[in-house]
């Protein structure tokens, strides 16, 4: 067993334990947009930033990766790890204002308006869809490509791949594509009233990030 | 298809024969031979070797070495270093952009140059730097860079001084008509 | 001389082989050192060795005289530079008509050519020997030293300068405990960026319990405005060889992998020819000089990734996968390539280690500032008079490697700032030049040591272009998986931008810092933790500047093309059409012999005009 503190409550887990699987087991919420229980952690989306070390020469680290230790210091819920990830929810917000589990996210720590540019992308690039395809069905039909802003995600030689068994899980395991917020017009991103939640529906949205082909949730190869 | 693969395989390159290579250094062999990635090479090479398609393309975007695209038979690169950027490198890239008829990163449709920026060549007390088929030219301005450029156009198409300009300027006036169509339809 | 031949065996046979090249070099002590790096190559040094070559062996003088196509040999500005020792005559610029004056004057008549010597910018005065030229003379070059005298692809060169030496005595008479305090004791810290202790991080990976070891030296100088790296690779590449065998010794590893980027085929190329000829020599292999110990190296090439310079992306791209830097902990010391400890070393460290060996520890630490041991080399380039290697001893201030060995600003401009640490840096003004260049300090002013670039800026750089310019870099750059390092690093882009159009606002300037801020909070890897920097340490020392481009929508280094304007005086024009003829853009019209005019709707503002004027009638505003 490893004891730290969480909190400033003296805990005890299992050695290997990760601080977020530590404070989930403890009740303590840390959001999460690229997180899931079935899969590696991979540390992209940022937002479960905690604090960990004396306070003074502290820093921030992902807790979905970090292992508990030994005497650690952990603060989930301080000042500067608030401000932070209040400000990436905003970041994700600008960027990808139509995924409900983002809009939920907002609502849920007081994100009430966006100070940047309004973009509209269907892809944060959490990885999940990757990793389900890799760990889970052990196929390799999506991944990463290019680099820095340029990097998306894509078949290889982004021609329908041959490694694509339907699934459909790249597609359930979304939170970009298949909680589609309905709330918000184009013009503003913040509704902080979403109460819907409706399957995806492609005949909005064109231009969903689907590497289905035909489709398994909308079974119509809209997409060409 | 398979031959040139099995080709490459019993190359003489120490690295394709081996069981246990890393999947950079097989690009970058295939780089070498090709001059770029040919998809149905790497393809092959895939199915032969028993990697992972997607792993082989996410490595050959990653890098900036890799090119999946046939590059020109002359190659000029511009250094953006730092060193270079503060001595003006981005007016010299733009005029060998419109001098050449092709952005940066691109390749003349004739497929004799192509024109890419380098991070930095480490030659930064020569700033700012173009190297032209891997020779390095120091000092470069952009009225200087045009004409060391027009001088290697002169020599590999044959042409005159006159037809050379007339050459460009239809380059750079279809350049700007495109740019002109395009802004349009944006409008629209 | 037959250990050449067959390969050494034992302590003792190093040691009469080194003595024996020894002897040999003494008796015959003139030679011509050509530099053959990089620089000096683009203004055709290379056509001057191979005339000398030539010319020596018509004077019947090549049997007397060697010829050596050396590393950098420092003042790049002057390439080709050719150095005639005994003597240590410098001639700079050496043109291939001027070989056989050279050959003539100097070699057979012992005079100086005094129209090739190096002129004094400050003074005026010729200086006929190297090492009265104050650009070497207040410099201390330890690691640099031998590349006057050593001709990279010759090992025994390196051997007979005492080559090989240090790992010698380490293998002979030495535990990997001892050598690892040495390092420490040395006070050596990395020279690849952070400054981590380097006996420090050798001791963690040598108290790994593990069979399996590995040292990466790190050759992946991605930092643009840097090359001392290449240039001891290029130059002296069997003392980052030596350091790197006897790294391994005292970390336990029984393999090294040098990792070099892609955009250095030469390095790449005298590399893989030291670690041949160290091979064959018996110093790399089983049991080394007839120790317990052995060791192979190999070389493994880049890709053309910058963030690949972050250790554990380093990792990955020597398994050859895509180079994306991993979550740590596990550190590197832990489990790192193929899974096994490693450790990884910057080029410029390991070059440090057999001085340290040879030297002493505590002599080594006795150079430098207090805290930290020994020198560092920087790359000195920019708007500086002498652009060029300079290695100093650390806690050299600024002002002095700038103004003293540097020459100072070229074209009797203003200094404004001096950028340090590549795009990880920040940029220091004026008043922070008599900052001692120290890990700490530099660190404590916002900037950072980083790889040793420094580039030197004039009145004439706008700052906010700088730090867009270091933006779009790491936006290109970065590996894309942190959110907020691409996200971020692309919005914090877009806002620059829009301040260097002119289309910002105060409200949107402290948006900026605030997301810099949390980019370098939030982020994994140190890419997108110190890729604020460059942005934060401009805002910092240059607000004024970003006011203006905010407030006033003006440049005042006149540089961002939205906010200038270029203009003909025309009572200075006299219509000679050579701008017409240049602008690319068709802009400029004037009848001939009468004023001419630039079209403000076509201008693109690349400046060409006011290169082109004969008479400096185009004004930029």
């Amino acid at each position: 067993m490893v004891n730290f503190k969480l909190n400033g409550l003296e805990v005890a887990v299992e050695k290997g334990t990760t601080l977020l699987e530590a404070a989930r087991f403890y009740g303590i919420e840390i959001p999460t947009l690229c997180y899931d229980a079935g899969l590696s952690p991979y540390g992209a989306c940022r937002l479960c930033l905690v604090e960990v070390g004396e306070p003074g020469k502290s820093r921030l680290v992902t807790s979905c990766t970090y292992p508990a230790r030994e005497g650690l210091q952990v603060r989930t819920h301080s000042q500067w790890v608030v401000n932070t990830r209040k400000l990436i929810i905003e970041l994700y917000l600008a960027t990808c204002p139509s995924s409900k589990t983002i809009q939920d996210l907002a609502s849920r720590y007081h994100v009430t308006g966006v100070r940047f540019r309004q973009k509209h992308e269907d892809c944060i690039l959490c990885g999940l869809c990757i990793r389900y395809c890799s760990e889970q069905m052990q196929a390799k039909a999506i991944g990463f490509i290019n680099r820095g802003e340029k990097r998306r995600i894509s078949t290889p030689f982004e021609r329908k791949a041959e490694e694509c068994r339907f699934c459909g899980g790249c597609m359930y395991i979304c939170p970009a594509c298949q909680a589609r917020c309905q709330g918000p017009e184009e013009k503003e991103a913040v509704c902080n009233a979403c109460l819907n939640l409706s399957p995806p529906c492609l005949d909005r949205f064109n231009d969903a990030m689907c590497y289905l082909d035909p489709c398994v949730a909308c079974e119509q190869g809209r997409k060409e | 298809m398979a031959k040139v693969a099995e080709e490459l395989k019993n190359g003489q390159k120490e690295t394709a024969g081996q069981n246990n290579v890393s999947l950079v250094a097989l690009l970058q062999e295939v780089q070498e031979r090709y001059n770029y990635l040919p998809e149905d090479v790497l393809r092959e090479l895939a199915r032969e070797k028993n990697l992972s398609l997607m792993e082989m393309y996410s490595v050959a975007t990653f890098y900036k070495s890799f090119s999946l695209q046939p590059r020109g038979k002359h190659k000029v690169a511009t250094c953006s270093g730092t060193a270079c950027h503060v001595r003006g490198s981005e007016k010299v890239t733009e005029e060998l952009s419109r001098v050449l008829g092709i952005k940066p990163g691109e390749t003349s449709q004739d497929g004799a140059y192509s024109l890419e920026t380098v991070n930095c060549l480490g030659a930064c007390a020569l700033a700012p730097l173009v190297v032209v088929d891997g020779e390095y030219h120091g000092n470069m301005t952009a009225a200087r860079a045009a004409a060391l450029i027009k001088e290697h156009l002169k020599k590999s198409r044959g042409l005159s001084a006159a037809e050379l300009e007339q050459d460009v300027e239809k380059k750079a006036w279809e350049g700007c008509s495109c740019a002109i169509l395009l802004a349009g339809n944006d409008k629209k | 001389m037959d250990a050449l031949k067959t390969g050494l065996r034992s302590l003792p046979e190093l040691f009469d082989l080194q003595l024996e090249l020894k002897k040999k070099r003494e008796q015959r002590e003139n030679y011509l050192a050509v530099c053959g790096d990089t620089g000096c190559t683009a203004w055709g040094s290379e056509q001057v060795k191979d005339l000398f070559a030539r010319c020596l062996e018509e004077k019947g003088l090549s049997q007397s005289t060697g010829l050596k196509f050396t590393g950098c040999l420092g003042l790049c500005e002057c390439g080709p530079v050719v150095i005639v020792f005994p003597q240590g005559i410098f001639y700079q610029k050496v043109k291939t008509e001027d070989i056989e004056e050279i050959v003539e004057q100097t070699l057979l008549q012992g005079k100086v050519v005094e129209r090739l010597l190096y002129q004094d910018p400050l003074s005026g005065a010729k200086i006929v020997h190297a090492e009265e030229i104050p650009f070497y003379r207040k410099q201390q070059r330890v690691l640099l030293a031998n590349n006057w005298k050593i001709d990279p692809s010759s090992i025994e060169d390196y051997l007979a300068l005492g080559g090989y030496g240090a790992l010698g005595r380490v293998l002979g008479q030495m535990s990997s405990e001892q050598v690892i305090g040495e390092i420490k004791a040395s006070r050596l810290r990395g020279r690849g960026g952070a400054g981590f202790p380097a006996g420090l991080k050798w001791e963690e990976c040598s108290g790994m319990p593990a069979k399996q070891k590995y040292i990466i030296c790190n050759a992946d100088e991605g930092d643009p405005g840097a090359f001392m790296d290449r240039s001891l690779l290029e130059g002296n590449p069997h003392s980052v060889l030596e350091g790197l065998i006897i790294g391994g010794f005292a970390v336990g590893a029984s393999e090294g992998i040098i990792y070099i980027r892609a955009e250095y085929p030469t390095a790449v190329q005298k590399v893989r020819l030291a670690i041949a000829q160290a091979e064959e020599l018996g110093l790399l292999g089983e049991n080394i000089l007839g120790s317990r110990f052995s060791f192979k190296v190999s070389v493994s090439v880049g890709a053309g990734a910058f963030v690949c310079g972050e250790t554990s992306a380093l990792v990955e791209s020597v398994h050859g996968r895509v180079g994306e830097p991993r979550q740590k902990p596990p550190h590197l010391a832990e489990r790192g390539y193929n899974n096994c400890p490693t450790v990884i070393n910057n080029v410029e460290t390991l070059a440090n280690i057999p001085y340290i060996i040879n030297m002493g520890a505590e002599a080594y630490s006795r150079i430098g500032s207090g805290k930290s041991g020994g020198t560092k080399i920087f790359s000195l380039v920019g708007k500086v008079h002498h652009t060029g290697l300079v290695e100093v001893p650390l806690g050299m201030p600024l002002r002095k490697i700038i103004f003293e060995i540097g020459g100072g600003i070229k074209g009797g401009k203003a200094f404004k700032a001096v950028q340090t640490g590549g795009p990880s840096g920040g940029c220091l003004p004026a008043s922070m030049l008599d900052l001692p260049t120290d890990f700490d300090e530099l660190n404590a002013a916002g900037s950072m040591m980083g790889s040793g670039g420094m580039i030197v800026m004039d009145e004439e750089t706008c700052m906010v272009d700088l730090a867009r310019y270091f933006l779009k870099f790491l936006n290109d750059e970065s590996c894309g998986c942190c959110f907020t390092c691409r996200e971020g690093l692309s919005r914090m882009l877009e806002m620059v931008e829009a301040i260097t159009k002119g289309q910002s606002s105060m409200a949107e300037f402290a948006l900026l810092k605030e997301l810099a801020a949390v980019v370098r909070d939030s982020t994994m890897c140190g890419l997108g933790q110190t890729g604020a920097n460059p942005v934060l340490s401009t805002i910092r020392y240059f607000t004024e500047e970003y006011r203006a481009h905010i407030e006033e929508r003006r440049c005042p280094a006149g540089v961002c093309r939205d906010l200038i304007s270029f203009h003909i005086n025309s009572e200075l024009c006299n219509g000679c059409g050579a701008c017409r003829r240049k602008c690319p853009a068709g802009a400029i019209t004037g009848e001939a012999k009468m004023p001419h005019f630039i079209r403000a709707e076509l201008c693109t503002k690349c400046g060409i005009c006011l290169e082109s004027c004969p008479i400096q009638a185009v004004i930029k505003l």
